[in-house]
């Protein structure tokens, strides 16, 4: 490759063609800050308006400031990143943005992970020479999801994880100049737009325009009330980040310390997400493979593939993009909402609790759980099956509130019996884990032979479309696999266009699958965080002594005593759901 | 549970039929926004919720390009459409007084419509007529080299629904 | 133009179109056939014949007589005085305002004089919507000799040799970018024609669109082939439907003729023209912006590189000129890079277009050769200020320009000296300013442009320019204090710094510009709380001097919020808690009794 040569605050440096002064720097430890600029390369996610200025450097030779960000490195170019100049000029750029935000730091969601905030730290800005008017919009509160574009830096983040990373379209930017703003149409409400509630847009803001519902007051208040039967899920994706808000490295496993802490908080019942996602397989495993049999024997009316149904976010993706395809995905219930179905039903029986006076919490790495848990479908006689979903960030605020001192905690097991879970259900937290869990039970049932290999690294990866084909005794099971909801699109246009080859596929909506929820803490787009989460997530699939769904014994257990066979009748009323088309309908009115 | 747009027949095949005009490209939205304003007069979100459907592009995206363009509205124009110039020739040959006049006797701010929707309110660009500055234009008619007290005699010709523009 | 014995040439520009030319022409036509003289007298509608201040204008041929504000009512006596018994309308006749007596012909007036006419070369000569007048005046032409000669890159480097830069404001040269497009290699490549005028007091492009859009499609016909482009499209503003209605009679006359489409001239080259509308967005004038524009997206700029000669439309080379750029192109062709190198100064050749406006007596579309000065331009073309008047400044490049004064009127006006002088050439806007002009409120006024057409992508551009305009309101209010201004100078230079496009790059150019030649009259604003010129409203109040009011009640009918009150026959007083300022009465006051304090 090419290189280029160039000196940056007197330093030289030589980088690749096409690096940019940005990265030349970064090269030789000079940081220069940033505020729009966002990249997840190993994602393929790129963000570069070069619109905020605060990165701007002085070039020798060119008449105005240069954003680092976009400027690519010419031989020979001579850069200052520090000179007087410069640093007034960013501190002006720097000054006109906080002149135009509300300054409730104190009580604002992002405080302490704010970029805007730490900008004005490093810079040491005691007061803002500029005075006038101030955007004024509408504060907007969604299930999941709470904007407030009062406090828009226009980086344009989550315009470009909405449309380009998801085509989801909800969020563009509005208006120009001064008003101008990354909005939805007509500024109206998130439920009413195309939203999936993703979270990728809370993701990567770096300030605090979109922030996620905080649920962790009627939590606490749950909690107090002792009349109340609190009982507590978490998924599976929680445990290989959570460790992070309490500054351990990023890809730590704090399973053991997590249940402790939730223990600690007082809730009732510590549970694990990880069982209902073995219950998950068990159910989709057993769709797929009537499915199969039946195609296999030449059922024409069989619709294949199958598509996962875990992710909430994808779900109403296909339900508003792709409502004529309604039919394909599969029944089963998220293992969410299984669990959810379960405690206030079998497990509130066995231990004599009636369901109003039971309270299920789940601690998500995802914010369209909170909407997922809401849904009208999920409740009986109006109580839901999930009570509050909180997410791993309001996990942490809630354990630091709680004087809990989570490094120190010593390791304490899930509650029996919807606690135990196999290695096949901790890894539906990234992205192919789902569909290889599905497959070391398929494999097993169809074949009746055990799996001559249990991990199936071809179903494993961060590219944002991946198939493999798994030898199923002879039968070439074909699977899909897509993660980001742009490449999901992909795979659903050539479905409808007839010419998916897949018989089963698996998308989840948030790029590298839950670990890189919208709920997780925020990896300020360090992609190397989102990998370390990755491979904690198969290591703790290492870890475990069962590693097949339909091995737990405590699956098998609720089987034979309360569900009869998946699929069957007990299931169905229970594990499965049905989906809606929520396309916009244009109704023709009478003149 | 799905969001419903309500609009009449005609207007929804006159939309489909400008969508297809233009082989139903996204790329030329601007162009389907143009002719879709010349046949309405004003781009209601309605309109636009069509127009994205037809474009398959979505709401917020038209929504983001029709609230970028000043020259495109969601609010219907008067009858008699004012526009005063206030391109530089015409501003500092007065035009701005001859603005605050039009506000103060039409008692609209820029941009607005009465409510009886007979005026609206504009300020433009130059219209390139800066020798009969200032000019200002009810429909298309120009009026030029006005001073303040000619405004009464303009809005007092159109008032009762004057001559049809 | 065939065999017409007459031709009465009716200028069909904006400015004439809007007192009634097509009324004009109606009424010729009409006469001349009741008097049986259709086949003798041709009526044509043309372009601008650029003296706008004096339209209607009607020009007879052959004998150049230039008759002025001609009203639809004066054309019965223009056909039998002029036509028919051969005698000149004399009060119709341009009157010069020295010495009072009547000029015949156009190249006797003063206002013609010292102007080249390269780029108007066909604007008020023929009718634009007869593509067969532009071929008899040499029009494609120079298409063809490039066609046959062939050779691509010889032609890009006439141009190149010419010196011809862009008209549209930055004048980079227009060979090399042409170079640069042709260097670029692609399946496809575009030729875009920049027609979206969007500076307040600009109407150039407007003008040769309307009165010769054949040169600017045989110029863009000339650069597809030099660049290996096959498509071309017009960038134009949807607010100019008279330029869009004579460029689509122009294409389609153009196509009908093959001198657009397929194999023209018999030769391997195609190519083809459509326009696109522009939708009110002064940012989309910055190529990058246009370009999104043009792709249905909101015309925000992107960094450049890449320039759109390596990734412009739909992801192609592209080259991007303005429309006064175009029209340069047939003639240099036709007559040489010597020739027209030959014009103008060192570093700026040819000639410029200008949009003459203000206070000044002869308000009109100008074109003069580069290196003219500008107090030929203001005192011989202009014919001075208006009522007498001092000249204060001169205001150019619009919203990115700056004010030249007094001190610079000897400075031959290029590209280069304008910018020395703290302005910019523009796209060829000059706003003459007289000594009623406020410096500070004309700078406000082109801050309050700037942010309502900032598109609010970058930092400094959306929230600095607000700013800015915010600080100029609190000074012309009388609430400036002198940190403003320090804030003021220190914030124009930080948004000119940083910026993303050239809108943010050279927005505050009218406050250092102001600042730099009229600070006393923001000292003025700051210190005494007064406006000099008497235009701030709230810097000012309306007196009425007793001694010269008599009464007459004038101002009380026109007050609009019936401020003023008194006797009738005795002087009469102001309410100043409810004067709104408008200055109407003032207007209205025949005997100078109301005073601005």
């Amino acid at each position: 490759m090419d290189k280029i040569k160039l000196i940056i605050d007197n330093k030289e440096v030589s980088v690749p063609k096409g690096s940019t002064i940005l990265e030349a720097a970064h090269k030789i430890g000079i940081d220069i800050p940033t505020l729009c600029h966002f990249e997840l390369k190993d994602l393929d996610i790129h963000n570069k308006p070069g619109g905020c200025r605060i990165c701007v450097v002085e070039v020798e030779g060119r008449r105005n400031l240069a954003p680092a960000c976009v400027t690519e490195c010419t031989e020979g170019m001579i850069v200052k990143t520090n000179s007087i100049r410069v640093l007034n000029a960013r501190r002006t750029v720097l000054e006109l943005l906080l002149s135009d935000h509300p300054a409730d730091c104190l009580v604002c969601a992002k405080s302490c992970h704010c970029q805007l905030q730490d900008l004005a730290a490093r810079f040491g800005v005691r007061e803002i020479p500029f005075q006038g008017e101030q955007s004024s919009y509408q504060l907007e509160v969604s299930p999941s999801i709470i904007r407030d574009m009062n406090k828009c830096v226009m980086c344009r983040r989550c315009e470009t994880m909405c449309n380009e990373l998801q085509t989801v379209g909800a969020l563009n930017a509005i208006e120009r100049g001064f008003p101008a703003v990354v909005s939805t149409a007509f500024n109206q409400t998130l439920a009413n737009s195309p939203c999936t509630f993703c979270g990728q847009c809370v993701a990567v803001c770096p300030v605090g325009a979109l922030v996620e519902m905080d649920h962790t007051p009627k939590v606490i208040r749950a909690i107090a009330d002792g009349k109340k039967t609190v009982v507590v899920q978490v998924a599976p994706a929680v445990r290989v980040a959570l460790g992070e808000e309490f500054g351990m490295k990023p890809g730590t496993i704090v399973t053991g310390k997590l249940t402790a802490a939730l223990k600690a908080l007082g809730f009732n019942y510590v549970f694990d997400t990880d069982w209902s996602a073995d219950l998950t397989i068990m159910e989709e495993g057993t769709e797929l493979i009537d499915k199969l049999t039946r195609h296999l024997n030449g059922d024409k009316s069989v619709k294949l593939p199958l598509l996962s149904s875990c992710c909430p976010a994808w779900v109403n993706f296909f339900e508003y993009h792709f409502p004529e395809l309604k039919d394909i995905p599969s029944t089963a219930k998220s293992p969410q909402q299984m669990f959810g179905s379960i405690a206030k039903s079998y497990f509130a029986d066995k231990i004599g609790v009636k369901r109003e006076d039971m309270v299920v919490v789940s601690v998500m790495p995802c914010l369209a759980k909170k909407y997922e848990c809401a849904r009208d479908e999920f409740k009986v006689d109006g109580n839901p099956d999930v009570d509050y979903s909180i997410s791993t960030r309001e996990l942490a605020a809630l354990i630091k509130q709680a004087n809990i001192d989570f490094k120190s905690l010593e390791d304490a097991p899930f509650d029996s019996p919807l606690g135990e879970s196999t290695g096949a259900a901790v890894i539906f937290g990234t992205t192919g884990g789902v569909i290889e869990a599905a497959v070391r039970t398929v494999y097993e049932v169809l074949t009746k032979k055990p799996l001559p290999k249990l991990e199936f690294t071809e179903l494993r990866g961060l590219e944002g479309v991946r198939s493999a084909t798994i030898d199923v005794d002879g039968f070439k099971l074909n699977i899909g696999i897509a993660h980001g909801l742009s490449n999901a699109r992909k795979l659903l246009n050539e479905i409808k266009e007839g010419k998916s080859q897949f018989h089963a596929i698996e998308v989840m909506a948030c790029p590298g699958g839950c670990i890189d929820g919208g709920g997780q803490p925020l990896h300020h787009g360090n992609s190397e965080i989102i990998k370390a989460r990755w491979e904690a997530i198969y290591e703790a699939d290492r870890n475990m002594p069962i590693r097949k769904s339909h091995e737990n014994p405590s699956i098998q257990a609720i089987y034979k005593e309360f569900l009869g066979e998946p699929c069957g009748h007990k299931s169905h009323e229970l594990l499965h759901t049905h989906y809606f088309d929520k396309a916009k309908v244009i109704e023709v009115k009478l003149d | 549970m799905s969001v419903k747009i309500e609009i009449s027949q005609k207007t929804r095949t006159k939309i489909e039929e400008i969508c297809k005009s233009f082989n139903n490209e996204p790329g030329e939205l601007i162009n389907v926004l143009h002719k879709t304003q010349d046949y309405l007069g004003y781009l209601p979100a309605e309109v636009q919720e069509v127009v994205a459907h037809e474009l398959k592009i979505s709401t917020a995206k038209v929504y983001g390009v029709v609230s970028f363009y000043s020259f495109f509205t969601m609010i219907p124009k008067g009858r008699f459409p004012v526009s005063i110039c206030m391109g530089t020739a015409c501003y500092v040959r007065g035009a701005e007084r001859i603005l605050d006049e039009f506000k103060h006797l039409l008692k609209l701010g820029v941009g607005e419509t009465g409510a009886d929707g007979l005026f609206s309110l504009a300020s433009l660009r130059c219209v390139g007529a800066c020798g009969l500055a200032p000019v200002v234009l009810v429909g298309e008619k120009v009026y030029g080299r006005l001073a303040t007290d000619d405004v009464k005699s303009i809005v007092e010709e159109y008032k009762g629904g004057g001559c049809a523009v | 133009m065939a065999n017409y014995k007459y031709h009465m040439l009716v200028c069909g520009g904006t400015g004439c179109f809007a007192s009634q030319s097509d009324q004009i022409k109606k009424n010729l036509a009409q006469i001349i056939e009741e008097k049986g003289l259709q086949n003798e007298v041709q009526v044509v509608i043309t372009g601008c014949f650029g003296f706008c201040e004096q339209g209607p204008i009607v020009k007879m041929l052959p004998d150049n007589t230039f008759y002025v504000r001609v009203k639809p009512e004066d054309c019965r006596e223009l056909v039998e005085e002029h036509i028919i018994k051969g005698r000149k309308v004399n009060r119709l006749l341009y009157t010069d305002p020295e010495n009072k007596e009547h000029v015949a012909d156009s190249k006797h007036m003063e206002f013609y004089k010292k102007q080249l006419r390269i780029a108007l070369r066909n604007c008020g000569f023929i009718d634009p919507e007869n593509i067969n007048e532009y071929i008899a005046r040499d029009g494609y032409a120079a298409l063809a000799s490039v066609l046959e000669i062939n050779n691509p890159l010889a032609t890009i480097d006439v141009i190149k040799k010419s010196g011809l830069r862009g008209r549209g404001g930055g004048g980079f040269p227009t060979g090399l970018k042409w170079e640069i497009a042709a260097k670029n290699h692609a399946d496809q490549k575009y030729v875009v024609c920049n027609a979206d005028e969007g500076d307040p007091g600009a109407f150039m492009d407007r003008s040769i669109l309307e009165g010769d859009p054949h040169s600017v499609l045989e110029a863009m016909a000339i650069n597809g082939f030099c660049i290996g482009a096959n498509k071309g499209l017009i960038y134009i503003r949807a607010e100019y439907p008279l330029a869009i209605e004579r460029l689509l009679i122009a294409i389609k006359q153009a196509e009908e003729t093959g001198l657009l489409g397929k194999n023209i001239f018999g030769s391997d080259f195609s190519f083809d023209i459509e326009l696109r509308y522009g939708a009110g967005a002064f940012v989309c004038g910055e190529e990058t912006a246009l370009i999104h524009s043009m792709e249905g997206e909101r015309g925000e700029p992107t960094f450049k590189p890449p320039f759109p000669a390596q990734e412009g439309y739909l992801k192609m080379p592209t080259n991007v000129n303005n429309v006064e750029t175009y029209a340069n192109i047939p003639v240099i062709i036709l007559k040489g890079w010597e020739w027209f190198s030959s014009i103008g100064t060192e570093k700026s050749k040819g000639t410029k277009v200008f949009a003459l406006a203000g206070k000044i007596n002869n308000v009109g579309l100008i074109e003069v050769p580069m290196g003219i000065t500008l107090r030929e331009v203001v005192y011989e073309i202009g014919g001075g200020i208006k009522d007498g008047k001092k000249f204060k400044a001169m205001q150019t490049g619009g919203p990115s320009g700056g004010c030249l004064t007094e001190k610079f009127l000897d400075t031959p006006i290029d590209y280069d000296n304008l910018i020395e002088a703290g302005s910019m050439m523009g796209s060829g806007g000059m706003i003459v300013m007289d000594e009623d002009d406020c410096m500070v409120a004309v700078s406000k006024f082109y801050l309050e442009f700037t942010v309502e057409e900032s598109c609010g992508k970058c930092t400094p551009c959306r929230i600095g320019n607000k700013r800015l305009y915010e600080l100029l309101e609190k000074i012309t209010e009388g609430k400036g204090t002198m940190e403003d201004l320090d804030i003021l100078k220190s914030l124009s230079k930080v948004i000119k710094d940083t910026s993303l496009c050239g809108l943010g790059q050279t927005s505050p150019n009218p406050v250092l510009s102001t600042i730099d030649n009229f600070w006393d009259e923001y000292l003025a604003h700051v210190m005494e709380k007064k406006c000099p010129a008497g235009q701030c409203k709230a810097l000012k109040s309306y007196i009425i001097e007793p001694d010269l009011c008599i009464g007459c009640g004038a101002c009380v009918r026109v007050c609009p919020v019936n401020a003023i009150k008194g006797e009738k026959k005795m002087p009469h007083e102001i309410n100043q808690a409810d004067c709104i300022k408008c200055g109407a009465c003032i207007e209205k006051c025949k005997f100078n009794a109301i005073l601005i304090k």
